[in-house]
């Protein structure tokens, strides 16, 4: 089963990018849930962590690039509470690289499917997830062999 | 307002794990302001708190609630109060005085403090907070020009600076914190006040501290008995 992605993506850049993507024809895994946010600035660390509790197996944070937020700062300080959440996603025992944030601008709609196809796979590979979980079975049962 | 900061999770959660049901109770006041135990904080522990559970599968339900003050009866309205007394156990993200109220209130009630309680302090900038009040109970901020040596001086001085005083700043910590004399001479320097600094300040009476035992104080004209 794909993991379950969400992606937190604001409304100038990252979605419109995603908007671009699906116009262009861009394929990427049907598997990301976009929540679209006025901008990244609204992102909150609860907004995160909660995502996980409902289930999610990966979060991403998608805003403007640095230095063209519509709200002029929101994107730089979403990142500041990515890493934020990304310290207490760590406190409990999950893997903090199953939350990123990223920088995509509106017109780089193969970037965003680009990035939506790198971050599933990051997700799927990690330990935990099920084709993460098989490559760590396989690595456990070569290093018990020998 | 008082200060304060989480502890670290994992002395949360070593104090709360074995209680099945467990209510995460915000202060609306100090604390929600410091940004260490209001709603916003209450919603971010209780769901590592239930991430954590999930991970170790630990049984734990967690429930979230904030109130106006804790540190006030009056703010214990029954929709609490039922949270509390249904629960195994109360976290409580106010400062200690919280935590001891609720101690008070609802003596059957396990209590766990989520925060450690720092100072009296003024929020300089957004995410910064630094101590101004030591709560001495006898203040002498008229005699500085309102710059307090018991607080804001890591010896408490209150005849001039020790020779620990480097460029203005404070050798306890010289990157954050300025010698408060440095501050109270450059006050008065400016206020045409110096000579004040001449006068002898004789041993403080420390009574009206913790050293005289635990504050109390009684205001006849307004209790209702």
């Amino acid at each position: 089963m794909e993991p379950k992605i969400i992606a937190f993506c604001c409304h100038y850049c990252a979605f419109t990018a995603a908007d671009l993507a699906g116009t262009m024809r861009q394929q990427y895994p049907t598997n990301i849930h976009i929540v679209r946010l006025p901008c990244t600035g609204k992102v909150d660390v609860n907004m995160l962590l909660g995502a996980f509790v409902e289930g999610a197996d990966g979060v991403m944070v998608a805003g403007c690039e640095v230095g063209s937020c519509h709200f002029l700062e929101g994107n730089v300080r979403a990142k500041k509470r990515v890493d934020y959440a990304k310290k207490k996603l760590e406190e409990v025992g999950v893997d903090p690289r199953k939350l990123e944030m990223y920088h995509i601008a509106a017109s780089e709609g193969p970037l965003f499917a680009q990035t939506a196809r790198d971050f599933t796979d990051r997700i799927a590979q990690l330990p935990g997830n099920k084709e993460g979980q098989e490559q760590e079975n396989h690595r456990q049962g070569k290093a018990d062999e020998s | 307002m008082i200060v304060a900061e989480q502890k670290t999770f994992q002395q949360i959660f070593d104090q709360v794990k074995d209680h099945n049901t467990l209510l995460v109770l915000g202060c609306g006041t100090c604390v929600t302001v410091c940004m260490a135990g209001g709603e916003r904080e209450v919603g971010i522990l209780s769901n590592q708190l239930r991430l954590a559970a999930q991970k170790q599968e630990v049984n734990m339900e967690v429930w979230e609630h904030t109130i106006t003050r804790q540190c006030d009866g009056e703010f214990f309205d029954a929709a609490v109060a039922g949270k509390i007394e249904q629960a195994d156990a109360v976290l409580s993200l106010g400062c200690g005085v919280g935590v001891q109220h609720i101690v008070e209130l609802f003596p059957d009630v396990r209590v766990y403090p989520g925060l450690n309680t720092r100072f009296y302090g003024a929020n300089l900038e957004q995410g910064v907070w630094a101590e101004r009040c030591a709560g001495c109970g006898e203040c002498v901020l008229d005699q500085y020009e309102g710059i307090c040596p018991v607080a804001r001086c890591s010896k408490s001085l209150l005849n001039g600076p020790c020779g620990g005083s480097s460029d203005g700043m404070c050798e306890v910590n010289p990157e954050t914190t300025p010698c408060a004399w440095q501050l109270i001479y450059d006050r008065m320097k400016k206020l045409n006040q110096l000579e004040k600094l001449l006068e002898y300040q004789p041993p403080k009476d420390w009574s009206k501290d913790h050293h005289g035992g635990p504050g109390r104080i009684k205001r006849e004209d307004m209790t209702l008995e």
